[in-house]
């Protein structure tokens, strides 16, 4: 379902096969999985990591499996549920992490695109697309909190949310929700890399990387259930690094 | 016309213009900052001053904390120079007059932050740095600093490229991002020049000073509760 490879200092996470990597309990456990696996390895190996996710085939994700939650509603709480914490690890990665959309990012998939701190995506094909809106389906309010707090370009949240708007690479990068448009995919698996490597050459201490990032994005991270450090334990950090 | 070593005070027409003096790094302690806030404090009491602009001499602006001070006692002086600065940040939001960032030079970490309070900024174009240095420092960012990026820097990929990126953003680039309101050629003077016009534009809209603190309070409420209780009391000022 999915692989951990570590290429110098970059960690690679590859969500593998042809199909359309829908987000049911298996491939949630086994990515999770993957974080926590990166997450241990760079602890040991010191500051100085970074992670890429990227998948094989023409979909990133397209999000939560309702083909096996079908139409009960509890099934699909309990996918957005196993989703969440997910979501907190990355955003809570001792990292920076680049996501390479190398193809369709629908719905959970998109946000799981936007749970990344960069996003690569290939111009040739594909869309990021928020399809709960033409689907019917209500938005767990996480999700909606990592949109608002990373989608803030004029008008761009209602298009994303409201219109269901399906969004090509070049559109995307304009609204500030893609950061590189690559030709295809390999293009953009490289890029996505390259961009790794140059974060991860920052040498950025783990620690403080992430707890930045919690301070910049706040209330995404609080609806994943991350608990941010008071300003006392910070400013004892600050204090010992003197 | 106050003098002082910390920093200097004149009036140029309506406009209080204070400056950091001298070619260092203008780096924050508890001294700096209260020689500022006196300063800033002043410009309530000069007869006739409807704005503010606060600018440096030499290659900084601002360098952030003064960290060779702070580590004779780091965990005291680190708390009381963010103690300091939160009260400047609400002396600033407070003041009933429009405010006017002059960043002639470098403007790091802490620094950065003292421009981004003001109404308005101004950058030098040919030289100098916006850098929120403190990924690279390995220092966390606290809860009110986190908020005035927020609520200054509301585009979420150029707030990240500015904090976790640790990107050191020229004036065209700030500007182009919609952080800096304009950037000036030329050297230090024309900085404080430009400034000094757009503040003096300011102050011939002959605004209700208090109406003008009010508002701003206002405007940025989340960052205005994080940090006015460290704020002086805003003395009542006549109508201009």
């Amino acid at each position: 379902m999915c692989t951990l490879e570590q290429h110098g200092n970059v960690f690679v996470l590859t969500l593998t096969g042809d199909d359309e990597h829908p987000l049911g309990l298996p491939l949630i456990a086994s990515l999770s999985s993957a974080v926590a696996s990166a997450k241990a390895a760079a602890a040991s190996a010191g500051p100085g990591a970074a992670l890429v996710t990227v998948a094989e085939g023409r979909f990133f994700s397209n999000g939560l499996d309702i083909g096996w939650a079908g139409t009960s509603r509890t099934r699909l709480m309990e996918l957005a549920d196993a989703l969440r914490p997910l979501a907190a690890d990355l955003l809570a990665l001792p990292m920076p992490t680049v996501a390479a959309v190398t193809g369709h990012a629908s719905a959970g998939g998109f946000l799981l695109a936007l749970c990344h701190d960069y996003r690569v995506m290939r111009a040739d094909r594909g869309v990021l697309y928020m399809s709960e809106i033409d689907i019917g389906l209500p938005l767990p309010s996480y999700f909606v909190s990592m949109f608002r707090a990373k989608v803030t370009a004029a008008n761009a949240l209602r298009d994303v949310l409201l219109r269901g708007t399906k969004l090509r690479a070049a559109e995307a990068k304009e609204m500030g929700i893609v950061d590189a448009v690559c030709p295809g995919p390999t293009e953009t698996v490289a890029k996505a890399i390259k961009l790794a490597e140059q974060l991860a050459a920052r040498k950025w201490d783990g620690d403080v990387y992430a707890s930045i990032r919690i301070s910049i994005f706040p209330e995404a991270c609080k609806s994943v259930g991350i608990v941010e450090e008071s300003d006392e334990e910070k400013v004892k950090n600050f204090a010992s690094r003197m | 016309m106050a003098t002082g070593d910390l920093c200097t005070v004149e009036r140029r027409g309506r406009v209080h213009l204070i400056t950091l003096p001298g070619a260092g790094e203008h780096r924050l302690n508890p001294a700096l900052i209260s020689a500022i806030r006196s300063a800033v404090a002043a410009a309530c009491a000069s007869p006739g001053a409807g704005a503010l602009v606060m600018a440096a001499e030499g290659k900084f602006f601002c360098n952030g904390y003064d960290l060779a001070w702070a580590r004779g006692d780091p965990s005291g002086r680190i708390a009381a120079v963010r103690a300091a600065r939160r009260g400047l940040v609400a002396d600033l939001l407070a003041l009933p007059m429009p405010t006017v960032a002059a960043v002639t030079g470098h403007a790091a970490a802490a620094g950065c932050g003292l421009a981004l309070a003001h109404d308005t900024v101004v950058m030098r174009a040919s030289r100098g740095f916006l850098y929120m240095g403190e990924v690279d420092a390995g220092i966390k960012i606290i809860d009110y600093f986190g908020e005035l990026l927020r609520q200054k820097v509301p585009d979420a990929a150029t707030r990240r490229d500015l904090v976790m990126k640790g990107e050191k953003m020229t004036a065209a680039e700030a500007v182009r991002r919609g952080i800096v309101d304009l950037a000036v050629d030329g050297g230090v003077d024309d900085v404080v020049a430009a400034a000094v016009t757009i503040a003096e534009g300011l102050a011939a809209r002959g605004w209700d000073g208090e109406i003008v603190a009010e508002i701003r309070k206002a405007a940025w409420p989340e960052l205005w509760s994080k940090v006015k209780d460290y704020g002086c009391d805003a003395p009542s000022r006549p109508r201009l």
